[in-house]
C-alpha cells in the first residue's frame, strides 16, 4: 500500500488508497438439508488521486501491481470530476467496537448444526415447508492511508443466519422468512425460529381486503421494505445537492409527524456497518435526520458536503467506484403503543410485513407501491388471515405526515436497521 | 497481470490427484471501465482489473466451493474445496452427462477496451448536453460501463474452455421537477461489446428528457383491473420475471409440490403463446457458447402452444429431474459458483399490428418502458417507465409511471393477443441469489392482458 500511494504521489497533488481483505464462509441449505460450503477470499485495492485537481480512480484486486493502478488512475484523472475537498489528516477515531474473534473460530460443523436446528424448529411446526437457509460468518479488514498522513485500520466481524420458507399449496404459495446479522457469533436460533412460527400461524388462513384506503401497520420488516429507500434517497447529500430530495430545502422544518426520530449511527457496536471512520477515514458518529418529524440533517461524504459548503458527516462509503454518502445503521426511535394496542384499534386494516417491488416506483419523489408478499387483514382489533393479490401505494411524504402511533418494540431487521412497528391511518389499497 | 493460461495449467495437474465424484475449476481476468455523470457534471470515472479463481467439488450430493484473488497455494484451496463438499455429501451424486470440450474462443472484433476512455467521455457529453437543454430538468444521471473478461474452465473430465465476454451498459435518467413534484424517465441500453449500440441516440435521448418534465402535469392512474397493452420491453420484463424465473429447475427439482405444478404439458396460456431461452442466438447480452459448467448452449422452448415443454437447467438439476442439461447454469463472476439463470428470453410474434391490438380497448392501459420487476414464483411485480389511457381503441392521455402486479398462473392465461413486432431489449440486468447484475436480455413483440391489476392512487 505504501508502494502504492508513493508512486502515485510522484504523479499526483494528493491520493489515498484504500484496501479491503475479507474471508466469507457461507454455509447453505437447500430443501431442507444441507448443500453447499463456500469459502471466499477476496482483495480488493482502490487509488484515488487527484492530478491537476481532478479526480482519478482505479482499483485492483492485485496489491503488488502498484504501477498499472497508477497508469488506471491518470488517464481517468485527465479529464475527472474537479476535487473540492482536503483529504484528512491524521485524526483520532471513537473507539466503536466492531471484531470479536471469536467469529472467525466457529467451525463450520458448527454452522451447520445451526443451521439444521433452525430447520428442524421449523419443519416440525409446518413439515410440509421447504426451507433454505444461510449460516454465514465473515471476517472484513480495512485499511486507509492518504497522502497527508491520515490513516485508519480496523478488523470487522460477522455472523449471519437467514431463512426463508416456502410452503405451497396448490398453486398458491406462502413465503416466510427471518434474518439477523451480529458482530458476534450467534449461538441459538430459537428467536429467529419463533419469528417464523409466528407468521406461518397469522398466515394460516387466508383473507380479503377491499380496494380503498385502510389503516396500515408496517411491521419492522414492512418499515424496510416499503419505507426506508425512499426516505434515503432523499436524506443522500448528493440528492440534496442537486435539488432533486422532496426534503432538500426544508432543513429544520417539520415535514413529518412529531412522533418521528430517525438517526444514522455508524457507532454502535458489532453490527454489519459498524465503523470507527468512513472509507474516506472521516471520524464516526451519530447523525440525527429526523428530530420529532424536523429534518434535521443530509448524509454527507468529503465531495458532496464540499459542493454543498458543509461538512462530512463521516458517511462516506465504497460500493465499487468513488466514495458517496451512504447510510450506515439505521434507527428509528421507538413510541409507546404496543403492536396489540395497534391492532386492536384497526376496524378494517391491513399489516404490512413485506412489501415486493416497492423499490420500483418514482423513489425520489417518495412513491412507493408494491405487492404485499406478506401481510394480514386485521377485522375489528383482530388479525384474521394473510391476505394475497393485494397491492398497496402511496407516498412516504404524505404517509409520515400524519402517524397514528410507534411500536414500543423496535427490531433489528437485518442487522442493520432497528425500528419499530409503524401505525398509519390509511394507504391506498388496491386488491382482486 | 498475472497469466491465468499458466495458472491453469497448475490448477490442471493439481486437479488430477483428487477423490472427489466431480472438480471444477474457474479462472478470471477481467478490464472494467465506468463513466458517470450526475447533472450537468461529470461524477465518476474509473478503470478497474481484476483476476481470481475458484474450485468448485462435488462429493456424494455435497458441494465446496472456494473462490480467491490470491492465486498462490492453489492445491491448498483445492483440498478445501474437496475437504467441504465431503462434509456435506451424504447421499449420491448426479450430473448430467455432456461431452468433455476442448475449446479456445477468440475475441470479438468489438472489444470497447480499444476505444480511448476520453472518446467513450465525448459521446455521453453530447448526451449531457442534450438532457440539459430541456426546461424544467432538475438533475440527470448516466451510467456508462464496459467490461471484458477472459475466462478459463477446467474440470476433471478434461474439459478445457477458454472464453471471453464483453458486456457494455448505458443507464440515462432524467429527473424533472417543479413545486415539490418530482418526476423522472429513463432509458437503459446495453451490448455484448458493440459500442455502436450506444451510438447515434440523441433523439432517443432528447424524448427521455422531455418525457420527464411532461410526465409533471400528468394525472395519476386509479388503482384496479385493467386490460393491459405491454409494450415489446416491459413484456419482456414480463416473461422474465412472470415466467422465467419459475422456469429455472433449481426452485423445482427439490420440491415435490412445485415440481406438481410445473410438470410438463400443463396449459399455461393459449395456443398463441410460445416461450422462448436461448443462449445460442447470436450477440445479445444473455448470448454466449458455454455456460459456466462447461455446457454448450441451447435454445430451450419454456412454453409450446400454451403448454409447458420446458426448462431451464444446470447438470444437476438436469440429472435429477430426468432431462436434457440446457446449458443454463451461470455465475456472474469467479466469486460465485455457477447457478441456473435466463439468458435471452422472448416471446415468439404472433399476427396482430399494434393497432388490432388496442383496436376493442373501450378503457385501458398502454404500459411501456421499464423501471425494475421482481417475483416471488407465484406473485410478480414490474413497473412501467410510461403510461398511457387507452380509451375506446385509441391512445389518450398519459399517466404517472404505474406498477403491475399479478399471480403468474392466472396473468399468462390471460394475454388474449400478441403481436407482430419482436423486439429485444439489452438494458436489463437479473438479480439471483445475490449475484447481480447478470447480463440477460429480454423480449417480445407487443402483448394485450386482459384483467391485470395496476397500482394507483
Amino acid at each position: 500500500m505504501e508502494k502504492i500511494l508513493a508512486q502515485a504521489r510522484k504523479v499526483a497533488e494528493e491520493a489515498d488508497v484504500f484496501l479491503v481483505s475479507a474471508e466469507e464462509t457461507p454455509v447453505q441449505f437447500e430443501a431442507n438439508r444441507l448443500k453447499h460450503i463456500q469459502s471466499k477470499q477476496s482483495t480488493n485495492v482502490a487509488l484515488r488521486i487527484i492530478k491537476d485537481g481532478r479526480l482519478g480512480y482505479a482499483t485492483s484486486t492485485d496489491v503488488a501491481d502498484a504501477q498499472s493502478l497508477v497508469e488506471n488512475a491518470v488517464e481517468t484523472a485527465r479529464f475527472g470530476t474537479r476535487a473540492k475537498f482536503e483529504l484528512p489528516s491524521a485524526t483520532p477515531y471513537p473507539k466503536v467496537d466492531t471484531f470479536d474473534p471469536d467469529v472467525e473460530s466457529v467451525s463450520v460443523e458448527k454452522m451447520a448444526q445451526l443451521g439444521e436446528e433452525l430447520i428442524a424448529l421449523i419443519t416440525g411446526h409446518t413439515p410440509e415447508i421447504i426451507c433454505e437457509a444461510l449460516v454465514e460468518k465473515e471476517t472484513v479488514a480495512l485499511r486507509l492511508i492518504n497522502s497527508r498522513g491520515g490513516q485508519a485500520s480496523y478488523k470487522k466481524s460477522i455472523f449471519t443466519i437467514g431463512v426463508v420458507g416456502s410452503l405451497i399449496r396448490g398453486t398458491d404459495m406462502l413465503f416466510v422468512g427471518e434474518g439477523q446479522s451480529s458482530g458476534h457469533p450467534l449461538t441459538e436460533v430459537g428467536e429467529i425460529a419463533k419469528v417464523v412460527l409466528r407468521q406461518l400461524d397469522l398466515a394460516k388462513n387466508q383473507a380479503s381486503v377491499p380496494t380503498r384506503q385502510l389503516p396500515v401497520i408496517f411491521t419492522p420488516e414492512g418499515v424496510a421494505s416499503a419505507l426506508i429507500s425512499p426516505l434515503m434517497t432523499a436524506f443522500n447529500g448528493k440528492t440534496v445537492l442537486e435539488g432533486a430530495s422532496p426534503v432538500g430545502k426544508k432543513l429544520g422544518k417539520q415535514v413529518f409527524d412529531s412522533k418521528l426520530s430517525l438517526w444514522d449511527d455508524p457507532t454502535i457496536a458489532y453490527r454489519p456497518y459498524s465503523r470507527p471512520c468512513d472509507d474516506e477515514g472521516v471520524p464516526s458518529r451519530r447523525t440525527p435526520l429526523i428530530e420529532k418529524g424536523v429534518v434535521a440533517n443530509f448524509l454527507y461524504d468529503l465531495q458532496t458536503a464540499a459542493l454543498a459548503k458543509t461538512k462530512s458527516t463521516g458517511s462516506a462509503s465504497r460500493g465499487g467506484g468513488l466514495p458517496l454518502p451512504s447510510p450506515s445503521t439505521l434507527v428509528i426511535a421507538p413510541g409507546k403503543a404496543s403492536f396489540d394496542d395497534m391492532v386492536s384499534d384497526i376496524k378494517e386494516g391491513l399489516v404490512i410485513e413485506q412489501l415486493m417491488g416497492a423499490e420500483q416506483g418514482n423513489i425520489l419523489g417518495g412513491d412507493f407501491s408494491g405487492n404485499v408478499l406478506l401481510g394480514y387483514k386485521v377485522e375489528s382489533g383482530k388479525i384474521v388471515g394473510r391476505v394475497k393479490n393485494t397491492m398497496v401505494s402511496g407516498n412516504v411524504y404524505q404517509l409520515l405526515k400524519e402517524i397514528s402511533a410507534i411500536g414500543s418494540q423496535p427490531k433489528w431487521v437485518s442487522g442493520v436497521i432497528n425500528t419499530p412497528p409503524l401505525y398509519c391511518p390509511r394507504l391506498s389499497v388496491a386488491s382482486k | 497481470m498475472t497469466d491465468i493460461r499458466a495458472v491453469s495449467r497448475q490448477l490442471a495437474d493439481a486437479l488430477k490427484g483428487h477423490r472427489a465424484d466431480y472438480i471444477e475449476a474457474r479462472l478470471e481476468e477481467s478490464q472494467r471501465s465506468h463513466i458517470t455523470y450526475r447533472g450537468k457534471e461529470l461524477e465518476s470515472a474509473g478503470q478497474s482489473t481484476a483476476v481470481g479463481g475458484n474450485v468448485r467439488a462435488l462429493v456424494k450430493g455435497g458441494w465446496g466451493f472456494v473462490s480467491f484473488n490470491d492465486l498462490t497455494d492453489l492445491p491448498d484451496r483445492i483440498e478445501r474445496a474437496v475437504k467441504q463438499s465431503k462434509l456435506v455429501g451424504k447421499e449420491e451424486s448426479r450430473l448430467a452427462p455432456v461431452e468433455t470440450v476442448v475449446d479456445t474462443i477468440a475475441n470479438g472484433k468489438d472489444v470497447p477496451l480499444t476505444i480511448p476512455l476520453a472518446e467513450k467521455k465525448k459521446l455521453l457529453d453530447e448526451y449531457n448536453e442534450i438532457i440539459w437543454r430541456t426546461p424544467h430538468l432538475q438533475t440527470s444521471v448516466i451510467a456508462y460501463g464496459d467490461s471484458h473478461k477472459k475466462t478459463i474452465f477446467l474440470n476433471s473430465a478434461g474439459s478445457y474452455i477458454e472464453q471471453p465476454r464483453t458486456d457494455i451498459t448505458l443507464r440515462i435518467s432524467a429527473v424533472a421537477a417543479d413545486d415539490g413534484e418530482v418526476q423522472q424517465a429513463g432509458l437503459s441500453l446495453g451490448s455484448r461489446g458493440d459500442f455502436g449500440a450506444i451510438r447515434n441516440l440523441h433523439q432517443q435521448v432528447e424524448e427521455t428528457a422531455k418525457h420527464a418534465v411532461a410526465l409533471l402535469s400528468a394525472p395519476r392512474l386509479k388503482g384496479g383491473d385493467y386490460t393491459v397493452v405491454l409494450d415489446p420491453v416491459l413484456a419482456g420484463v414480463f416473461v422474465h420475471e412472470a415466467f422465467g424465473h419459475l422456469s429455472e429447475a433449481d426452485h423445482i427439482y427439490q420440491n415435490e409440490r412445485l415440481r406438481e405444478i410445473m410438470v410438463l404439458g400443463k396449459k399455461f396460456g393459449g395456443k398463441e403463446l410460445n416461450i422462448i431461452d436461448s443462449a445460442a442466438v447470436p450477440d445479445l447480452r444473455g448470448s454466449y457458447k458455454y455456460d459456466d459448467e462447461g455446457v454448450a448452449a441451447t435454445k430451450t422452448y419454456l412454453i409450446k402452444e400454451g403448454k409447458l415443454v420446458g426448462r431451464l437447467h444446470s447438470r444437476e438439476t438436469a440429472a435429477r429431474m430426468g432431462e436434457k442439461p440446457t446449458g443454463n447454469a451461470r455465475a456472474i463472476n469467479y466469486r460465485f459458483p455457477p447457478i441456473v439463470r435466463m439468458t435471452n428470453t422472448y416471446i415468439e410474434p404472433g399476427k396482430g399490428s399494434f393497432e388490432e391490438l388496442i383496436a376493442g380497448i373501450k378503457e385501458g392501459v398502454y404500459a411501456k418502458n421499464w423501471f425494475g420487476g421482481t417475483t416471488s414464483m407465484e406473485m410478480f411485480t414490474f413497473s412501467a417507465g410510461e403510461a398511457y389511457m387507452i380509451r375506446n381503441g385509441k391512445l389518450a392521455e398519459m399517466l404517472r409511471p404505474v406498477v403491475l402486479t399479478g399471480n403468474v398462473f392466472t396473468t399468462l392465461n390471460n394475454i388474449d393477443a400478441i403481436g407482430n413486432d419482436l423486439d429485444m431489449n439489452q438494458g436489463g440486468g437479473c438479480g439471483k441469489g445475490g449475484q447481480m447484475p447478470l447480463p440477460v436480455s429480454n423480449g417480445s413483440p407487443h402483448i394485450r392482458i386482459r384483467q391485470c391489476l395496476v397500482g394507483g392512487s
